[in-house]
């Protein structure tokens, strides 16, 4: 038998036992839920919380939930929120400044930091995460909101059993399964009269929680049908990028007329930025107490898709929805590896099935591969 | 078997706040020409101290209270730790309300940030600077230390385009410098009433009438982007490589340290890899609109 020190067999039953451990060591729980027909991440409280037997349909501009024929806790795929949500939140206070006899002085936003346990992170958005890491984690700049916050956080990982239609994470080889970055990874493991979660520990405390939740060890069977489940979400995938010399494609193709293409379909509404796990850009803006003696600095999520992002004295540099596409699928899939060491793009689907026209990112790859027809063989 | 947690566990959560201002205090105001304005500011503290020291061609973050925060080039001298120099010309917001400061005023700092005009490499050579309106400011701190270790460069070359006389930057300083023989100083206009005797002209025609040695000459272009392009290839056309031609590029900026991702150009971020770049690393870029 190999090695499987460290993973365990939890009965459905007994999966609250996994909630209350983490409840113990004083971790919020967030995890998904089901919210004006949509499943989104948000506080949750217990197993009962979760949405159990939902799952969701989509496709290029469609998202919708419906019942399961089973009792599956983790029986769908992304949906409009990502965990960027909690790292690095939509409004954030950075600080505020309070007048003082002859100036001013700085006071911290944000005094107390929430200690997560993020329960069910899909592969592809555990590596989203690692992504927003390198941005508001490099040495030197990090952002001590977002870093109190990662370290404190406790990941849970769900190895997916399914693929929407939207997914391609296997092209971008960021899932279906966890490889890393853990400090627990599930695998939902459910058939005739059984149901379980093979979990793997992935950190010493992880480890703790597990040895904690009423487990048995895991076998080779229980691997063998974990592999199974992550077969069936490879299986599911329908769309796919070839990311081969995908940098210097979209480098070379900043004058393709396909961008005028894509610039008659898109509405430049910004959906896409917002759902993207990975999307990072922000905003800043003050706001003053009515009195005039505090002005609190805010920053918000802010995308590539307004005018007023590259606004400069004399007017916006990126005028028309054919450039802000281009900069938002150049930087995504070019630029970031210049930047980051790392495609931008996890594949979790979600800018194709929230997108109000159903642009569909992995075609308009294939669309401007194609149009450089046998110029090159990219 | 348990893998190490994947976590990048440093000390990310006990750095300070690279969002956070520094307190500085105006010390003086000068009004430059029309709408734009010199501070000298000093700093509240030791912390504050620390955001002195920098290197030509850097920025610092200026934060006005309830106004805003925006990217401002140094424009003083970096032998000179002790006070910043901005000049700022009010044309939004937060620039309007700097121009508006009076000595005794405080600020918000952060930075400096960005990278350097390249000084040293123009060390044995010649070295041309070419300035397009407010773009003289950002270069100043070029020419305070290229002429402070003056012995080092060969010919020192100024040249400088406004839109009219009264719009001429730091005209007492460039005719002092001019008339010690430290820098050869041209300057032309876009237009001029009869009073004015001197070029007329875009600054690439001043390019044009100045002899240089293609091989031996450093570059270092400040202005308009269009200005910044012409004045480049007007450089190459003369035979100077893109890899001895640099420029200081502008975009919109909010964080300054790579987060915002406002200030992206290609692949660059604005802040962190530039403002200054080579014309060989955006030749490509500058030749696509809306980038």
């Amino acid at each position: 038998m190999a090695d499987h020190h460290g993973a365990y067999c939890i009965d459905r039953p007994d999966f609250g036992s996994l909630f209350s451990a983490l409840k113990k060591r004083g971790y919020s729980l967030v995890g998904p839920t089901v919210q004006d027909g949509a499943i989104v991440f948000d506080e949750i409280e217990a197993v009962d919380d979760l949405p159990e037997g939902w799952t969701d349909e989509q496709d290029a501009g469609t998202y919708r939930i419906r019942k399961r024929d089973d009792k599956a806790l983790f029986g769908f795929n992304s949906g409009p929120h990502s965990w960027k949500k909690f790292l690095y939140p939509s409004e954030t206070k950075l600080w505020s400044a309070r007048r003082t006899e002859d100036g001013f002085e700085i006071e911290e936003g944000e005094k107390t930091i929430p200690q997560y346990a993020f329960i069910g992170v899909h592969p592809c958005d555990l590596r989203a995460i690692e992504i927003q890491d390198k941005i508001f984690m490099a040495p030197d700049t990090a952002d001590p909101r977002y870093g109190r916050k990662r370290e404190a956080a406790f990941v849970i990982a769900l190895n997916c059993g399914q693929a929407s239609k939207t997914c391609f994470c296997t092209s971008m080889g960021t899932g279906p399964r966890a490889e890393s970055g853990f400090d627990i990874a599930l695998t939902e493991i459910m058939g005739e009269g059984y149901h379980y979660f093979l979990a793997e520990s992935g950190s010493e405390r992880g480890h703790d929680v597990l040895r904690e939740s009423g487990c048995r060890s895991a076998a080779d069977i229980d691997f063998e049908s974990a592999a199974k489940v992550s077969r069936q979400a490879v299986d599911g995938q329908i769309r796919a990028i070839d990311t081969n010399g995908i940098k210097e494609m979209l480098y070379r193709n900043y004058e393709n007329k396909h961008w005028e293409d894509v610039a008659e379909r898109c509405m430049s509404c910004a959906n896409c930025t917002l759902v993207c796990p990975t999307c990072f850009c922000s905003k800043t803006e003050d706001e003053m107490s009515l009195d005039g003696e505090i002005a609190d600095r805010w920053r918000y999520w802010d995308s590539c898709f307004t005018l007023d992002f590259s606004y400069i004295h004399g007017g916006t540099i990126r005028q028309t929805i054919r450039s802000r596409y281009r900069q938002w699928m150049t930087h995504k899939l070019a630029a970031w590896y210049d930047q980051f060491g790392s495609s931008g793009c996890v594949g979790c689907g979600r800018c194709i099935a929230w997108c109000p026209v159903g642009i569909d990112i992995t075609a308009e790859v294939k669309a401007l591969r194609e149009s450089e027809g046998g110029k090159k063989n990219g | 078997m348990i893998a190490e947690h994947a976590i990048p566990s440093h000390e990310a959560a006990q750095a300070p706040d690279p969002m956070g201002p520094q307190p500085f205090r105006v010390i003086k105001v000068k009004e430059e020409i029309a709408g734009c304005t010199t501070l000298t500011v000093e700093p509240e503290n030791d912390e504050a101290k620390k955001l002195c020291f920098f290197q030509p061609g850097q920025f610092h973050m200026i934060y006005v209270f309830g106004q805003g925060e925006i990217p401002i080039s140094i424009s003083g001298d970096p032998s000179h730790p002790q006070q910043l120099v901005f000049t700022i010309m009010g044309v939004g917001t937060v620039s309007r309300a700097l121009t508006k400061l009076k000595a005794g005023d405080m600020v918000g700092l952060r930075g400096p940030f960005g990278n350097t005009w390249p000084v040293e490499k123009g060390a044995g050579k010649d070295v041309m600077l070419i300035a397009g309106g407010l773009g003289l400011a950002p270069l100043r701190p070029t020419i305070y230390s290229i002429l402070a270790r003056r012995e080092l460069y060969s010919r020192v070359m100024l040249l400088y385009g406004s839109r009219r006389p009264e719009n001429i930057l730091f005209q007492e300083q460039l005719d002092l410098w001019n008339k010690r023989m430290e820098m050869n100083v041209g300057i032309t206009v876009d237009s001029a009433d009869k009073k004015w005797d001197g070029n007329v002209g875009v600054v690439t025609e001043l390019i044009n009438d100045t002899s240089f040695s293609p091989t031996r000459t450093i570059a270092m272009i400040c202005g308009p982007e269009v200005m910044m392009r012409f004045s480049a290839h007007a450089l190459m056309d003369r035979g100077m490589s893109p890899k001895n031609i640099y420029v200081s590029m502008e975009r919109n900026m909010k964080c300054a340290v790579g987060q915002c991702g406002r200030c992206q150009y290609g692949q660059y971020f604005m802040c962190k890899d530039g403002p200054v770049f080579s014309f060989e690393q955006v030749e490509q870029l500058y030749k696509v609109r809306e980038v």
